[in-house]
C-alpha cells in the first residue's frame, strides 16, 4: 500500500478503517505479478489473496478458455500451498500447466457433473483455509455465487480464481453482468514473438484488466506464463532464454 | 423411495467348493448331493456337470451313471449360510450401509444414496458383478425399486445385470412367473394347478378368494413387490462392529435436534475407537423411523480418522437429506471400516511446516459424490496415456513431466479430424479446416514424431504420428498430427487431426 503513492494521509485513515472492519486488514495480502506495469494498476501492488478474481478467455478463446486457464494456472503456481481446480469437463492437459510450473502433487481436481456442485466445491475449499489458490472452470457465475465466494475467500485468505468458460461464444457476453469478484481479466490470444528463424515464438496475450476494485481498468500485451508461471511484458522481441524448457537441446 | 440391489449367487454351494480347494481343475464338474430321507438327490451342480446333463433334482445315483468323473460333495448348508454371510458382510463394507442375507442363496442390499459414491448405478452394478467374478462367484444382479422386484429380476435374468429404473417395476415384474414371489413351495405348486402361470395373472385375480384358499401369503408378496407395502431390511450385524446409538422415548424429527443427537453420537464412537486403537473409514448413520423405515448414510475417509470436528461435519452435510417423516425413534451410529490409528509425535512448533493436511476437504468432496483426484505421470510418449489419475490423497510422487515441446492446454477427448493442405512429407500445413473453419497457418513448430507403443497393442507396431505446433493469422495456436509418417501407408492413413489448443 505504501508504494501505491497516495497520500499518506489516506493510508492512514485506510488502515483506521480496515481496523475497523475487523482484522480483516491482517490477510490483504498481495500476489504481485512482479511486471511494474500491471502491479502499479493494482490496488496493493498485486492480486489480492483472500479475494474472487475473474479470468475470462477473449474473441475466439472464450469456449476453450485456453489462455484464461493458463493465465490461472501461472498464479497459482506463484501462490504457496495446495491448489484445488474444480471443474466439470475435465479437458485439461496437466504437462501445460506443468510448463508453467504448477506441480502436478499440489493440485487435486474436484469434478463434479453439474455447475452447481463446482460452485458448492469452491466455496468449501475456500472457507477450508490454507490452500494457496483455488480455482473453478465456471459457465454462469451469478452475483450471490459471486458474494459467497468471496466472503468464503476472505475469511482464510485463500485466492479465489473463477476461470470463466463459456459453452457457445454468444453466451460471452453474460461476462458484462456485475460479479463481486474483485477484479476481471480478459485473456485473448496474439500472435506470438518474431523471431529470426521461422517457427512459433513465445505466445503472447493481450491482457485486459476490465475491472479492479478500487482502481482503474488497463490493457497490457505480454508474453505468457513462462517455466515459473510469469508473465512479462511483452518486448516485441524474441527472447527464448525463459521459455518453458523449449530450448533445452540447443542451449 | 429405496433402490434395492438383490444379488443372486445361483452356484454358491459348488463355488464354495471350488474356492476351499483351489487346486480342483476348472474343467472338473461337481455337484452336490442332499439327502432327504432315504433320496439322494442333486442339490447343485456347476456350469460344467450342467452341460454333461447334470440336472438339479434329480437322483444322485442317476448323474453319477450319466457322468464317470462327476465330482459328488456331500450338501453342506451350514457352510454355504457361512460364505453367504462372509460375503455379506464383505458387502456391508463396501457398497451399501443396509445389507442383509436374502438366504438362502443371496444377498440383499438397499443402496439408496450410496450409489453416488461409487459413481451411479449402472457403474455401481457392473462393478460389484466384476467383484463377485473376480472372486470367483457367479452373480445376477438387479437393481429395482423393491425388494420383491428385484429379487425375481435377479432370479430370473439370464445376463449378468438388469436395472429396473425407478417407477417401472410393473412392466419389469408382470411377466415373470410366480415362483420368483418368494412365496412356500407348496403355494406355487397348487396355485399351478390352478393354472396361474404370471404375476401379472395373479395380481389381476381378485385377492379375496386367494386368501381365503391360501391366506394373506399372496397378497403380502404382491404388495411388497410392487411397494404398496413396505419391507425393511434388517442390516446384517457381526460383533467386531462398534456401533453406538440412541433410541428416543418421543421420536424427534427436527434437523437441529438429529444434528445435536448425531454430534454426540460421534463423540461417543470416537471414544469408543480411541479405546480399541482405531480410526474410522467408513461410517454408517441409520436412522430408524417411527414406521418402520430406514434411512442410512454413508460417509466414507481417505485415511483413518478419529476426529470429532470432522467426521461431524462430513455428517453433518448430509443429515438434511434425512426425511423424518413422522419422526425418528433410533439413530444409530456404526463404524463399519476401521482402521488401526496410532497415536504419532508431530513435530515441534519450532520446525513448523505450514503445509496444511487437506484430507478432511478431500473426504467432503468425495462423500458429495464428486470425483476428487490428482494426475501424475506416466512414462508415455502418447499424450493421451501420458496422464494417469491418483488418489487425491496419495504422497507426493514429486514427478513431474519432462518435455522439451510446449504442451497445449485444452487436449481433445478425441483428436478431431480436419482438412489440412501440407506438403508430403514432413512439411507443416500452410491451411487447416477445423469445425468448418478455414485458418491460414503462418507460423509451425515441428514435427514432433510420436510412435507407437507396439509393446502395448500389436496395431501400433509401425504407427506414426507427426504432430506441429501451428498458429493462425489471428495468433490462435493448435496442435495439430498427421497420421503416419507421410511416406509410408503402413505407417498411418496420412489424414489430419487437430488435438488440442494452446494458450
Amino acid at each position: 500500500m505504501a508504494h501505491s503513492g497516495a497520500n499518506t494521509v489516506i493510508t492512514q485513515l485506510r488502515e483506521r478503517i480496515s481496523h475497523l472492519e475487523g482484522g480483516r486488514s491482517r490477510r490483504a495480502q498481495t500476489l504481485p505479478f512482479g511486471v511494474t506495469e500491471i502491479d502499479e494498476h493494482l490496488p496493493g501492488g498485486g492480486l489480492h489473496f483472500g479475494a474472487l478474481h475473474e479470468l475470462a478467455g477473449g474473441g475466439a478463446g472464450t469456449v476453450d478458455g485456453a489462455a484464461a486457464a493458463l493465465f490461472a494456472a501461472g498464479i497459482a503456481a506463484r501462490t504457496k500451498g495446495k491448489v484445488i481446480w474444480c471443474l466439470t469437463r475435465p479437458d485439461l492437459f496437466f504437462p501445460a500447466l506443468a510448463q508453467a510450473g504448477l506441480h502436478p502433487d499440489r493440485v487435486i481436481f474436484v469434478e463434479a457433473d453439474r455447475e452447481e456442485d463446482v460452485l458448492a466445491s469452491m466455496e468449501e475449499a475456500l472457507s477450508f483455509g490454507g490452500l494457496g489458490a483455488v480455482v473453478a472452470e465456471l459457465v454462469r457465475l451469478p452475483m450471490t455465487a459471486s458474494r459467497r465466494l468471496q466472503l468464503a475467500a476472505e475469511k482464510t485468505g485463500a485466492m479465489g480464481l473463477v476461470v470463466r468458460r463459456w459453452r457457445r461464444q454468444t453466451e460471452a457476453s453474460d461476462f458484462g453482468q456485475p460479479t463481486a469478484s474483485s477484479t476481471r481479466w480478459r485473456v485473448s490470444v496474439l500472435p506470438s514473438e518474431v523471431l529470426p528463424v521461422p517457427g512459433v515464438g513465445r505466445a503472447r496475450w493481450f491482457l485486459e484488466l476490465m475491472r479492479v476494485k478500487a482502481g482503474e481498468c488497463a490493457e497490457f500485451e505480454v508474453g505468457a506464463c513462462d517455466a515459473a508461471g510469469r508473465i512479462s511484458l511483452s518486448t516485441g522481441f524474441a527472447d527464448r532464454e525463459d521459455q518453458a524448457g523449449r530450448s533445452v537441446h540447443s542451449r | 423411495m429405496p433402490r434395492v440391489v438383490s444379488v443372486f449367487l445361483p452356484d454358491l454351494p459348488t463355488e464354495r467348493i471350488r474356492r476351499a480347494d483351489p487346486s480342483i481343475p476348472a474343467e472338473q464338474p461337481i455337484a452336490v448331493i442332499a439327502r432327504s430321507g432315504s433320496k439322494r438327490w442333486v442339490s447343485a451342480a456347476d456350469a460344467a456337470a450342467r452341460k454333461a446333463g447334470v440336472r438339479v433334482g434329480m437322483p444322485a445315483a442317476k448323474a453319477q451313471a450319466l457322468f464317470r468323473g462327476l465330482m459328488l460333495e456331500d450338501a453342506n448348508q451350514a457352510a454355504d449360510a457361512m460364505a453367504l454371510e462372509r460375503i455379506t458382510l464383505w458387502a456391508l463394507t463396501q457398497y451399501s450401509p443396509i445389507v442383509a442375507v436374502d438366504a438362502p442363496d443371496g444377498i440383499v442390499m438397499d443402496t439408496e444414496g450410496a450409489d453416488h459414491l461409487q459413481g451411479g448405478e449402472e457403474i455401481m452394478v457392473t462393478g460389484i458383478a466384476n467383484r463377485f467374478r473376480a472372486k470367483g462367484l457367479t452373480a445376477r444382479i438387479a437393481i429395482a425399486d423393491t425388494w420383491g422386484a428385484a429379487h425375481a429380476c435377479a432370479r430370473a435374468i439370464q445376463r449378468e445385470t438388469v436395472i429396473v429404473p425407478p417407477g417401472e417395476t410393473v412392466r419389469a415384474v408382470e411377466q415373470l412367473p410366480i415362483h420368483l414371489l418368494r412365496l412356500p413351495e407348496k403355494i406355487v405348486i397348487d396355485l399351478r394347478t390352478l393354472g396361474f402361470k404370471s404375476i401379472a395373472e395373479l395380481s389381476a385375480t381378485p385377492r379375496a378368494p386367494l386368501t381365503l384358499r391360501f391366506g394373506p401369503e399372496i397378497g403380502r408378496r404382491l404388495d411388497q413387490m410392487y411397494g404398496r407395502l413396505a419391507e425393511p431390511i434388517d442390516p446384517i450385524r457381526s460383533a467386531e462392529l462398534i456401533e453406538v446409538s440412541r433410541a428416543f422415548v418421543e421420536p424427534i424429527g427436527a434437523a437441529e435436534t438429529i444434528d445435536k443427537y448425531v454430534g454426540r453420537l460421534v463423540v461417543q464412537l470416537i471414544a469408543e475407537l480411541q479405546r480399541k486403537g482405531l480410526g474410522v473409514r467408513r461410517l454408517d448413520l441409520i436412522v430408524e423411523k417411527v414406521d418402520g423405515v430406514r434411512q442410512a448414510i454413508r460417509a466414507g475417509t481417505a485415511k483413518p480418522v478419529r476426529d470429532v470436528a470432522w467426521l461431524t461435519k462430513l455428517l453433518r452435510d448430509r443429515t438434511e437429506k434425512i426425511e423424518p417423516g413422522f419422526g425418528i425413534e433410533k439413530l444409530s451410529l456404526v463404524a463399519i471400516m476401521t482402521q488401526p490409528l496410532e497415536e504419532e509425535q508431530r513435530a515441534s512448533s519450532l520446525i513448523e511446516e505450514d503445509t496444511t493436511d487437506i484430507t478432511p476437504l478431500i473426504d467432503v468432496f468425495g462423500n458429495r459424490g464428486q470425483r476428487v483426484y490428482r494426475l501424475a505421470p506416466v512414462a508415455s510418449d502418447v499424450p493421451e496415456r501420458s496422464i494417469q489419475r491418483i488418489a487425491a490423497a496419495t504422497l507426493p510422487t514429486e514427478e513431474s513431466w519432462v518435455h522439451h515441446w510446449p504442451r497445449p492446454v485444452r487436449l481433445l477427448h478425441k483428436p478431431d479430424p480436419i482438412d489440412a493442405i501440407a506438403l508430403m512429407p514432413d512439411r507443416p500445413p500452410v491451411s487447416i479446416t477445423w469445425r468448418g473453419k478455414r485458418r491460414k497457418i503462418t507460423r509451425a513448430d515441428g514435427p514432433e514424431r510420436v510412435f507407437g507403443e507396439w509393446w502395448k497393442r500389436d496395431s501400433e507396431l509401425e504407427a506414426v504420428r507427426d504432430y506441429f505446433v501451428v498458429e493462425d493469422d489471428r495468433g490462435q495456436r493448435f496442435w495439430v498430427f498427421r497420421s503416419g509418417d507421410g511416406i509410408d501407408l503402413e505407417t498411418g492413413s496420412h489424414r489430419w487431426f487437430l488435438h488440442g489448443i494452446f494458450a
